[in-house]
């Protein structure tokens, strides 16, 4: 009962940090995908190349990956510019980190993929959209913000749901990614009692922990879905 | 004075001339109608005139004021435009309601957002569009919860909150079932009795007959006649205003 309370507290404990993972990749990457949706859509063919390619980047190599060049791939390419001679402020103030801090590394390689992945549905959503909506709000006399915001939004919204609650709940199981880089989440935390007291079942403990929080952000998704049930487009 | 003046309108879509020289005029409290084929050019017409497309020339002018010269097109900044629009409602074949706003708050957007008054005036104004329409117990309702016939009549509404000098009704009884057109042509003819000047786009020629105080017949982006019903309907000059009137005549 003793090591039960314990492994539970342990285990909170690296939920907290996958939990703050989560959070924090949906707050910076939900506006960051509109803004990059919005690049992808764009008049002007080079911005929208530019956008669409690193989509496909993103989209097209691992997360796992994306973490690692973005945790050690600053300091590297840092320490190899001072080998080369060079001397700028900015050069060796990153090749003095050594290493980015940990969780920043995180935080920066989930918002950005993340952003790529919504963007994508936004895009999707953002198309589905008739003409005639537009076009009711061009004749009322309303600025193209006005019409984004007023008329086409919430509609978007209301389609995107579905795809992006899906997505939501692949991000709360991709945070055990940050273990890669010893960023300390409920996995590693779990592998640690593998490592310190050769006890296994704490790892499949933490899936009671994945399983609860889906289960509520399923609820709430659902939830939202019956609110905007009121109307039709 | 002409409440709308047309010169010369010139519309081409890629190279294919779809508006080849439109001229026409219009009183106020008249009402238009134009017919002819699909393809003939009626519906790029009315986008012309509500800025939905820009005709590369021509002018526009509405009581009096010039509002649209195709020579100064890509010097007009998209405000003006916005401003010059508001002289035209349109009223769309596929009604284009904003499904997550009630009936009342359809019609309210625009003159809210446009700072028409107060909110109380622009509410008080909305209802009594609504009563006109025929909806007050509607009021509350979603776009969804309402049949075609009725959409149409809260577009309808929509438009004329904005009081534009002219109402253009891009064909509004197409989309919809037949029993359901009688109330939204009924509706048209009452806002007639109420001096409102407009342009209809249509294939019910019974109701351009009976509404309408000028026919504009077009053919290939061209007004082939154009005149009072009795002219067009009872006395067509042109073969081929005879040729369409015969074939759609035919259909029943």
């Amino acid at each position: 009962m003793d090591q039960f309370l314990r492994v539970t507290g342990n285990l909170l404990e690296g939920f907290g940090m996958t939990l703050q993972i989560f959070a924090i990749t949906l707050a910076f990457a939900l506006p960051l995908g509109l803004i990059i949706s919005f690049g992808s859509m764009s008049k002007f063919p080079p911005l929208r190349w530019l956008v669409k390619t690193f989509v496909w980047i993103i989209r097209g190599t691992p997360l796992m990956l994306q973490l690692i060049v973005i945790y050690y791939g600053p300091g590297l390419a840092a320490k190899w510019a001072q080998s080369l001679g060079s001397s700028f402020f900015l050069i060796d103030w990153i090749a003095s980190w050594t290493l980015m801090e940990r969780f920043t590394a995180v935080a920066v390689s989930f918002v950005i993929n993340y952003a790529c992945y919504f963007s994508e549905i936004y895009r999707g959503g953002i198309e589905s959209i008739s003409k005639g909506q537009y076009e009711a709000g061009q004749v009322l006399g309303m600025t193209k913000t006005q019409i984004f915001f007023k008329v086409v939004l919430l509609q978007v919204v209301k389609r995107i749901i579905p795809p992006m609650s899906n997505e939501i709940i692949t991000l709360v199981k991709d945070t055990s990614l940050a273990r890669t880089i010893a960023v300390y989440e409920v996995i590693w935390q779990a592998q640690a009692f593998i490592k310190r007291d050769g006890l296994l079942w704490p790892l499949f403990y933490t899936a009671v922990f994945y399983l609860v929080f889906s289960g509520i952000l399923t609820l709430l998704f659902n939830y939202i879905e019956k609110k905007m049930s009121y109307f039709r487009s | 004075m002409a409440v709308l003046e047309v010169n010369n309108l010139k519309k081409s879509f890629d190279r294919t001339e779809v508006l080849k020289d439109i001229s026409f005029s219009l009183e106020k409290g008249e009402v238009l109608s134009i017919i002819g084929s699909s393809g003939s050019g009626k519906t790029t017409l009315l986008r012309c005139l509500n800025f939905l497309e820009r005709a590369e020339k021509g002018t526009i002018a509405v009581n009096g004021k010039e509002i649209f010269n195709g020579e100064n097109l890509k010097k007009t900044p998209e405000s003006v435009i916005r401003e010059n629009r508001l002289h035209f409602g349109l009223v769309f074949q596929s009604f284009n309601l904003f499904p997550q706003y009630t009936v009342l708050q359809n019609i309210t957007l625009a003159p809210t957002l446009l700072k028409r008054g107060t909110p109380e005036e622009i509410e008080e104004k909305a209802k009594s569009l609504i009563a006109r329409v025929g909806l007050t117990e509607k009021t509350d309702f979603y776009p969804c919860q309402l049949s075609g016939g009725q959409q149409q009549r809260v577009a309808i509404a929509r438009a004329l909150a904005l009081t534009p000098d002219v109402l253009c009704f891009d064909e509004p009884t197409s989309a919809l079932d037949p029993e359901l057109t009688g109330e939204v042509l009924k509706v048209i003819r009452d806002l007639k009795n109420g001096d409102c000047t407009m342009i209809v786009v249509t294939h019910e020629m019974e109701f351009a007959k009976s509404v309408s105080d000028k026919i504009m017949f077009m053919a290939d982006g061209v007004i082939e006649e154009m005149g009072t019903p009795e002219e067009v309907f009872g006395n067509p000059k042109s073969e081929k205003t005879r040729a369409f009137l015969n074939s759609s005549l035919e259909q029943f």
